[in-house]
């Protein structure tokens, strides 16, 4: 049986960081920790979501959230459908709105969104009823990404207030980017950017953030570098000169590192460019907390389809032991 | 006059009298503002000014506590016919334009086909005579398909009745055929209308690159790729010689270029639409494909620049770039939406609700740059209540104060970002060669 729908304290959609306040969001990284623990249980399974259909519609390539969330699902009980652009009806010129349409005349309770354009989960949200979880929409955000971003540091760092968070690369481009900026900030993190300014928004400081154009004064002044993924597309449309150039002004390389006055925490969202924007001691270095990420976006991911649902957070606990209420 | 001689561009002139009795006349172009009368014979001015006995047999309209005022016109408007007749046709667009207190509207030429011939300016002044409401001048393509390569027969579109040029919709982009044009245009003492973007730095971005662009990962289109245009437009007119009009100006900078060159007596005029003048990025919000145009909203100091520079004449006349879209293709994602929104029946009284009610220029002011200045610069008939101009006049009420439905519109574009936005001023007789072609009380 599914949780009492009860007013979802998220809303009905969870869409982007930038309009949680930071309750919302320590609610979920908290609703988070007790999710952790089925992962590591031989029968990851609890029936929490029993009942509920889900839909993952995935209108870019996707293979880590999609899979991330389609665990998720799963190891709450709900059913999945997952509809992929190529080989669906999307692919025949079907409008997003039909589309949703279409599914929603199918009696589904959530839709969960990955759009190649900004705005594409909220466009969605207003249309239809069920609840929406944006999986990624363009260059805007990719919220359960920030989350479980965040998720990690607290592991590591406890509090984040005050705490120096510096998200490294293309961040014109990052949705992952966006949602750290987002979530971090109302957190009380201090924030910080570091890339060529041909990859940071004209505008970035009045997202009130620090630029760093060098990134060794980046890791000078950081606890945690979350590093973003080099699409080989910016290169081609003149961003940059060279990949071998980036990584010799912005790779994080572990000669940089050992030059910082204490251990830097390393994040990355995958996937990786060994060599580019990382190299590979440091991805798999000591300090790198890159698969904890992997592990905490399943955690994430199952605290915000059940809250959504209308899961009461205090009966998270009691969902992991199976006996829902 | 550019206009092709004893093409009406419109109705027939209504024959017989046609008496406003006591309405306040502001006429900009004669220095006039009087409570009085003004009579339209056989679709001519016959007077305007004191009152006067009715002629027998005159129709009569008390117009008291109303503005009569010389026909306002709309120099850039976009009507879809050819082409695209389910967005919008040339009767539905001249039926808004009159709802709107338009007695004349500019149809720029990107159509399909494009009007880049005289067979193609012909069906449109034919399309707008069977329409017989707002006059509707065509404007010919600068170039052949408005692909920015070879010069479209301008001399033939003239001869036929265009009344400028433009490729708007898209920039000139090469710089000798925006010097080509000005320089050929000369012979036929008709306007270059550019559409100023420079296409390379707009990098297809879909709204104003700033903090909100930043905010919600959208491209940005910076300031620059309009002034960029500008400054060029400007220096070619001065090399040239010919007269350039500036479309849709959107940017504080853009303001600042075209006083530098007016300083310097280059032939440059410019428009502003009403939505550039009161709305920001910031009305993006949440992705709201009615705040989504090209050039698109800016800043609020972009919009106090504007503002300043329709008071003190910089720029020269407020347009509409009135743009229908269907319903589905609005319906989408940011990014993947078309530019523009509708506006001739929104912007007497956005204009009037943003910069007469609010002190920032007074109504005579606002008639130049909707009426007279149009009329004077591009060459057209209209603009004067003198005796002998055409009957065209728009009766307006400056003080009442209505809420847009967009279902209510004649246009059939509903894309508007003021749906259900009280403004104060409404159209409420609009003639044109003495014929009533619209009547908010009928």
């Amino acid at each position: 049986m599914n949780a009492p729908p009860s007013v979802a304290p998220l809303g009905k959609d969870l869409l982007g960081l930038a309009s949680l306040s930071g309750d919302q969001i320590r609610l979920i990284l908290d609703t988070a920790e007790p999710f952790k623990e089925i992962s590591e249980r031989a029968i990851k399974k609890v029936p929490t979501l029993r009942g509920m259909t889900v839909v993952n519609l995935f209108f870019e390539p996707s293979t880590r959230t999609r899979i991330s969330f389609e665990f998720a699902e799963k190891r709450l009980s709900a059913d999945t459908v997952n509809v992929a652009s190529s080989g669906s009806s999307v692919s025949k010129g079907e409008t997003l709105v039909d589309t949703a349409r279409n599914l929603e005349a199918m009696r589904i309770d959530m839709v969960v969104v990955r759009h190649e354009a900004s705005g594409a989960a909220r466009f969605l949200a207003e249309r239809i009823e069920s609840n929406v979880i944006n999986a990624g929409d363009g260059t805007h955000e990719h919220p359960t990404q920030g989350l479980l971003d965040i998720l990690t540091l607290r592991d590591r760092l406890g509090d984040l207030r005050g705490r120096r968070i510096c998200i490294c690369g293309d961040v014109l481009h990052s949705r992952v980017a966006r949602s750290n900026i987002f979530g971090l900030k109302t957190l009380g993190a201090d924030v910080a950017v570091c890339g060529p300014r041909s990859l940071l928004p004209n505008a970035i400081d009045e997202l009130g953030v620090t630029v760093f154009q060098r990134i060794e004064a980046a890791i000078e002044w950081a606890d945690a570098l979350n590093v973003l993924r080099l699409q080989l597309e910016r290169m081609n449309a003149g961003f940059i000169p060279s990949l071998r150039e980036y990584n010799r002004v912005f790779g994080v390389t572990s000669r940089r590192l050992a030059a910082a006055p204490r251990d830097v925490l390393i994040l990355h969202p995958g996937p990786m460019n060994r060599g580019v924007e990382i190299d590979s001691d440091v991805a798999d270095g000591e300090h790198s907390v890159i698969l904890n990420q992997v592990t905490n976006g399943v955690a994430i991911r199952m605290a915000v389809l059940y809250l959504l649902a209308g899961g009461r957070p205090e009966l998270a606990g009691a969902a992991r032991r199976g006996g829902e209420a | 006059m550019t206009v092709a001689a004893g093409v009406t561009y419109g109705p027939e002139p209504t024959p017989g009298d046609l008496l406003l009795t006591g309405g306040r006349i502001i006429d900009p172009s004669r220095g006039l503002d009087l409570v009085g009368d003004v009579l339209i014979r056989d679709g001519v001015i016959a007077h305007a000014g004191s009152a006067i006995s009715a002629p027998d047999g005159a129709r009569v309209r008390d117009v008291r506590g109303l503005v009569v005022a010389p026909g306002l016109i709309d120099v850039h408007v976009h009507l879809r016919e050819p082409g695209r007749e389910d967005v919008e046709t040339i009767e539905s667009g001249a039926r808004a334009a009159a709802a709107g207190g338009f007695t004349a509207v500019c149809a720029m030429p990107n159509t399909k086909p494009v009007t880049d011939n005289q067979a193609a300016v012909g069906f449109i002044i034919r399309q707008a005579q069977r329409a017989a409401a707002a006059r509707v001048y065509p404007i010919g393509a600068i170039s052949v398909g408005q692909n920015g390569e070879a010069l479209a027969e301008m001399g033939e579109m003239v001869a036929a009745g265009a009344v400028a040029v433009s490729d708007d919709g898209r920039p000139v982009m090469s710089s000798h055929l925006m010097r080509t044009a000005l320089e050929y245009a000369r012979t036929f003492d008709i306007p270059v209308v550019d559409h100023c973007e420079d296409m390379a730095l707009a990098h297809g971005g879909s709204m104003n690159e700033g903090k909100v662009s930043a905010m919600l990962g959208l491209r940005g289109i910076p300031d620059e790729a309009e002034e960029i245009m500008v400054i060029r437009d400007i220096l070619l007119a001065r090399r040239t010689g010919g007269h350039v009009h500036l479309c849709h100006m959107s940017t504080r900078g853009s303001v600042e270029l075209i006083r530098w060159g007016k300083e310097r007596g280059v032939r440059v005029t410019a428009e502003v639409c009403p939505h550039h003048f009161t709305l920001t990025d910031e009305r993006v919000g949440h992705f709201d494909t009615n705040a989504k145009m090209n050039p698109p909203l800016r800043t609020q100091e972009d919009v106090d620049a504007l503002i300043a520079a329709v008071k003190d004449g910089t720029i020269d006349l407020i347009c509409t770039d009135h743009a229908p879209h269907h319903y589905d293709e609005k319906e989408r994602a940011f990014a993947e939406a078309p530019n523009g929104i509708v506006g001739l029946e929104t912007s007497l009284g956005v204009t009037i609700t943003a910069l007469v009610a609010t002190g920032v220029i007074d109504l005579a002011t606002m008639i130049e740059r909707m009426s007279c200045a149009p009329a004077r610069i591009w060459g057209l008939p209209g603009g004067t209540l003198a005796a002998g101009h055409p009957g065209d006049v728009t009766v307006f009420d400056p003080t009442a104060v209505w809420t847009v439905d967009p279902a209510r519109f004649r246009s059939k574009g509903r894309n508007t970002p003021w749906g259900g936005v009280s403004l104060t001023g409404a159209p409420r007789l609009t003639i044109v060669g003495g014929g009533i072609v619209f009547d908010a009380a009928a």
